[in-house]
């Protein structure tokens, strides 16, 4: 659905690209400062493209009327809700995994370290998606949602960032970051059983 | 048989309260008009018959069980159409009733036949987005002829509607009826359809 609004999923991938180019601008092009940093700017970079995109996640639908036939179809909501999350993710979060490397690359990140990145990328914008898909479900319909979905989401895409970013640079310094991998994983697995459940209610409160 | 079962049912918006003891029971083959002024609370009252929206107090039951209980199985034997048309803009005539069967586990073989019937034929591959309010109002009417339901729930179904598309309506509503369903529906016009039986609640009384 959302392949025919082009714009929807450009504006994120440029975004993102656009942001992680800036750092070497604004740090100047010093390689080993860039190659540190590069971990956590394309992490921090993927986390605000994806916040970027969410609000649009149930907006439409819930302007149009299609949310309302939606929940009054007889299949259980968690389950649309699950699949337009995974939609989303595939047209957002997926292209900023695919294109990282290249970005990656451009802040002079070792060419070893890249497969980790996108290891960890690939763990870590679907729980983006997911956890993000409550705050936009609970700040359907409000004015001014948009900041108060940031304020909702961010403080809880923490942890996400913090091991996401950190098992780059932990394998940077050459240690080992199945801890780090395991316990993304561990965030995955939890947010797809309970995050498309908790949109869900949420997006019934909304509508009531 | 089936019966929609309404007791005592009391709709409150915000801390307003719309719509208190209301009472009724709407069988097969019958019409409910609901009118009342604008404010007065028909939307509330019809989403909270949809289950979009629990009663403040009171019970609606299908068959003597409650709605809420019944969950999927109660949506899947309702229609509603809304005051918003629930038409995806990006998607063509044709691909948005083929979502709603698709969603509604039904088959496309009604979709043809449903654009004829409400004139949209012609459109059918356009965008939605390109058509008018009266004519994307005539697709969500559509959605109602490629599902199998036994219960409409209309909200001001001929809102924005010219004169023929209007009889087309009457006249879907007149079969739907015959056939042995039920319709709930709020309009300030008078409808021109047949039924066994047709119910009046005013909510201004």
């Amino acid at each position: 659905m959302a392949l025919r609004r082009s714009t929807d999923v450009l504006t994120p991938l440029v975004f993102f690209v656009i942001v992680v180019s800036l750092f070497p601008l604004g740090v100047g092009p010093e390689p080993n400062l860039l190659s540190t940093m590069a971990p956590g700017v394309i992490w921090v970079a993927a986390l605000l493209a994806t916040m970027l995109s969410l609000s649009r996640l149930f907006a439409n639908d819930y302007a149009d009327g299609t949310l309302e036939q939606l929940t009054l179809t007889p299949h259980p909501l968690t389950m649309l809700v699950f699949a337009k999350i995974l939609a989303h993710w595939l047209l957002t979060g997926l292209p900023v995994v695919l294109i990282s490397p290249l970005l990656a690359l451009q802040l002079n990140l070792q060419y070893e370290n890249m497969g980790i990145l996108v290891a960890s990328l690939l763990l870590g914008t679907p729980v983006l998606s997911l956890i993000g898909s409550v705050g936009a479900a609970l700040t359907l319909g409000l004015r001014g949602g948009g900041v108060l979905l940031s304020l909702l989401v961010l403080p809880l895409y923490t942890p996400v960032l913090i091991f996401g970013a950190g098992a780059v640079s932990t394998y940077a310094l050459g240690m080992d970051v199945e801890a780090h991998l395991s316990l993304l994983t561990a965030l995955l697995v939890l947010s797809v059983i309970f995050t498309p459940w908790v949109t869900a209610i949420a997006l019934r409160i909304s509508l009531d | 048989m089936n019966l929609l079962e309404t007791s005592k049912v009391e709709c409150v918006r915000g801390d307003r309260p719309l719509v208190s003891d209301l009472s009724f029971n709407l069988r097969d083959g019958e019409l409910l008009h609901i009118v009342g002024r604008n404010g007065s609370g028909k939307t509330t009252l019809l989403r909270t018959l949809c289950g979009l929206s629990r009663p403040n107090a009171g019970r609606i039951r299908w068959n003597s069980t409650d709605i809420h209980a019944l969950g999927d199985d109660y949506r899947a034997l309702l229609a509603y159409v809304g005051h918003a048309n629930g038409v995806q803009g990006d998607l063509t005539a044709e691909e948005n009733l083929r979502v709603a069967t698709r969603l509604d586990n039904g088959t496309d073989t009604l979709v043809k036949g449903a654009l004829e019937r409400m004139g949209l034929t012609r459109f059918a591959h356009l965008p939605t987005k390109v058509l008018s309010q009266g004519q994307q109002r005539r697709l969500a009417l559509a959605r109602l002829l490629v599902s199998e339901k036994n219960l409409w729930i209309l909200d001001e179904p001929f809102a924005g509607l010219d004169a023929d598309s209007v009889a087309v309506m009457e006249d879907m509503l007149t079969d739907y009826l015959a056939r042995g369903c039920m319709v709930v529906i709020t309009s300030h016009q008078k409808i021109g359809c047949s039924a066994k039986a047709t119910q009046h609640i005013n909510l201004d009384s």
